[in-house]
């Protein structure tokens, strides 16, 4: 599998929620070696690194940091994006569950990075298992006084995905309703409560000690030049062997399916492949040669994202995949963006007209025209993760779509694996009427 | 000051603004009024934030894990999204939904169980997954849904 695991490293063999035996295998020793660095020497080697940001943009993690205001006079805030939420996105889990101190290292090597003391890890509400490992940890960490002048603040969220989108945890880590805010100022400039901030995923996070005791170059050296380094690739679905693997990036579709994933169970046949969680466009089994890595799905049309690959097998009727996809994101559509609200129900609407053998011919023509009116038109990407993989459904299986529309109904019959799935938007909770004051 | 209130004080200690122990605040008053938030928790909660009652509630409407109706002294949740629903996510709802005699989003008669559909809960290695008072049980299959309400019937 080509090189060893880096932020699940003896994460097998060893208990390493235990301070001791993350120090047993040399955990805490690149925290003492950066801070013996200028904070500027520490961003050199991010950038030199290459590292690419695993919260499902890939944006450089050394760029981003240097882009953060100086001398203003305000605190410069780290916000640890830990509201993994994705569909099939299952890594930040398990690197917080079974090596939190690397988060909290690598929270420590960056502070140190851009000169703040204040860092705030946002970790999705419904993780009780995680928050708990994670406060032991900090609060052992605390205790050896590893933390130096830095505070490092474990903030549960409440169930809501868009709050992975960066502004909106913001404005929820500010104690609002969680909406994303309009760009510029980005964050960098204007972030937490005003101040210069700098957001990163987890795994982004943990891999940072990595650099910091090994520098930028050899990091750079692993895997493919334009995408170096490790992702932790969350498998699920129609699959073998679901779990969490490790791998270089560019590692090929195939050999994570096949060789890693163990194949399609019961003798079944691959039907697609979605890459990177549900907001990423759907790949055929003609890609299954395509390298895992952020440039090379981009080049086959799809995206990497969270590296979250969820496995289809024949089974499934495409039609109601769709429409289960669009379903999620209607229900976490914040409201703020018209085309996304509206669109994002039009949309589901739609594909429960296609399903039920009610569309019309042009229909799905006008479900795609839904689609052009909601990409790119909103503040942040939640309608853009809403609209393009149906794009992409419907132009990898239009005969199965159309064939919605000419026989009147779905062609499985009743015997699709995701036949009648019920979707938490059904079960809207009415709010009590408001009651006149007394 | 009220107990709660030198709670929240204490909640909102890390932060350099009152108003970031909202979620926090939020969190604390539902566990103090049997898991959900009646108006006068919302009262609560605003007066210690420093905030209309409005705004308390307009952030606890939005995020799914606060209640605003009563909830059963059990929360079932059942994720329903793609990697659960591809391993037969319906039929494990279907079969909570025959063991507690209530369709997801009801509460039982005796307002023991509370039963909901959920989107991703991030256990999509160990599909199916189904969280039960905030404690994830994956992967959970039909059958093992009798013994699942059995035990949380007889409270152990």
């Amino acid at each position: 599998m080509g090189i060893e695991e880096l932020t699940l490293a003896h994460a097998d063999e060893r208990d390493l929620t235990k301070l001791a035996e993350y120090q047993a295998v040399g955990g805490y020793k690149p925290l003492a070696k950066a801070r013996k660095l200028k904070p500027e020497q520490v961003i050199e080697q991010l950038l030199a690194s290459n590292l690419r940001g695993r919260g499902g943009a890939g944006f450089p993690m050394g760029r981003k940091a240097s882009f953060l205001a100086k001398g203003t006079g305000k605190p410069t805030y780290l916000c640890v994006n830990a509201d993994e939420s994705e569909p099939g996105t299952f890594k930040d889990r398990d690197i917080m569950l079974r090596n939190p101190h690397r988060l909290i290292e690598g929270c420590l090597v960056t502070a140190h990075a851009i000169e703040s003391q204040s860092v705030f890890i946002y970790l999705r509400g419904e993780y009780l298992d995680v928050f708990e490992v994670m406060r032991q940890a900090l609060e052992d960490a605390r205790k050896a006084k590893l933390l130096g002048d830095v505070t490092i603040v474990l903030h549960r969220g409440a169930g809501a995905y868009i709050c992975g989108e960066e502004s909106a945890l913001l404005e929820s880590l500010e104690g609002k309703r969680g909406q994303p805010r309009p760009r510029p100022p980005f964050p960098a400039v204007s972030g937490l409560y005003g101040s210069p901030t700098l957001i990163n995923n987890v795994q982004t996070i943990a891999t940072v000690p990595l650099i910091a005791e090994h520098g930028g170059e050899w990091y750079a050296r692993i895997g493919p030049e334009p995408s170096p380094g490790t992702v932790v690739f969350s498998l699920s679905g129609n699959i073998e062997r679901p779990g969490n693997y490790e791998l270089e990036l560019g590692t090929p579709l195939r050999e994570l399916i096949y060789d890693i994933g163990g194949g399609i169970p019961g003798g079944r046949e691959l039907k697609a492949i979605i890459p990177g969680g549900s907001s990423t466009t759907v790949m055929t089994p003609d890609l299954l040669d395509t390298p895992l890595d952020f440039n090379s799905v981009a080049e086959s049309g799809s995206q990497l994202g969270a590296a979250a690959v969820i496995v289809i097998d024949d089974r499934a009727c495409m039609v109601q995949l769709a429409l289960r996809s669009t379903q999620f994101y209607m229900h976490e559509s914040c409201g703020k963006c018209t085309p996304c609200r509206e669109g994002t129900r039009w949309m589901t609407q739609l594909l429960e007209k296609l399903e039920d053998g009610r569309a019309e011919q042009g229909e799905l023509d006008l479900l795609l025209s839904v689609c052009d009116r909601i990409i790119g038109k909103c503040l942040c990407a939640l309608g853009d993760f809403a609209a393009g993989p149906v794009v992409e459904y419907v132009r990898a299986f239009r005969e199965e779509f159309q064939r919605h529309v000419d026989e009147g109904g779905c062609p499985f019959g009743g015997e699709s694996s995701l036949e009648g799935v019920f979707a938490p938007v059904e079960q809207h909770a009415h709010h009590p009427p408001a009651e006149a004051p007394a | 000051m009220s107990e709660f209130q030198a709670e929240v004080d204490e909640l909102a200690a890390p932060y350099a603004e009152r108003r970031s122990a909202m979620l926090p605040a939020l969190r604390l008053a539902q566990e103090r009024h049997g898991g959900w938030l009646p108006r006068e928790a919302l009262e609560e909660v605003a007066e210690a934030i420093g905030v209309a009652p409005a705004q308390a509630e307009a952030v606890a409407s939005f995020y799914d894990m606060f209640h605003l109706e009563p909830v059963g002294r059990h929360l079932v949740e059942v994720c329903t999204n793609l990697s659960c629903a591809l391993l037969g996510a319906q039929q494990v709802l279907e079969a909570f939904e025959q063991e507690l005699g209530v369709a997801p989003g009801e509460t039982s008669a005796d307002g023991e169980f509370t039963l909901r559909a959920i989107e991703c809960a991030g256990g999509c290695g160990r599909a199916v997954v189904v969280s039960v008072d905030e404690r994830y049980r994956e992967p959970v299959r039909p059958e093992d849904v009798p013994a699942i309400v059995e035990e949380l019937k007889r409270g152990d």
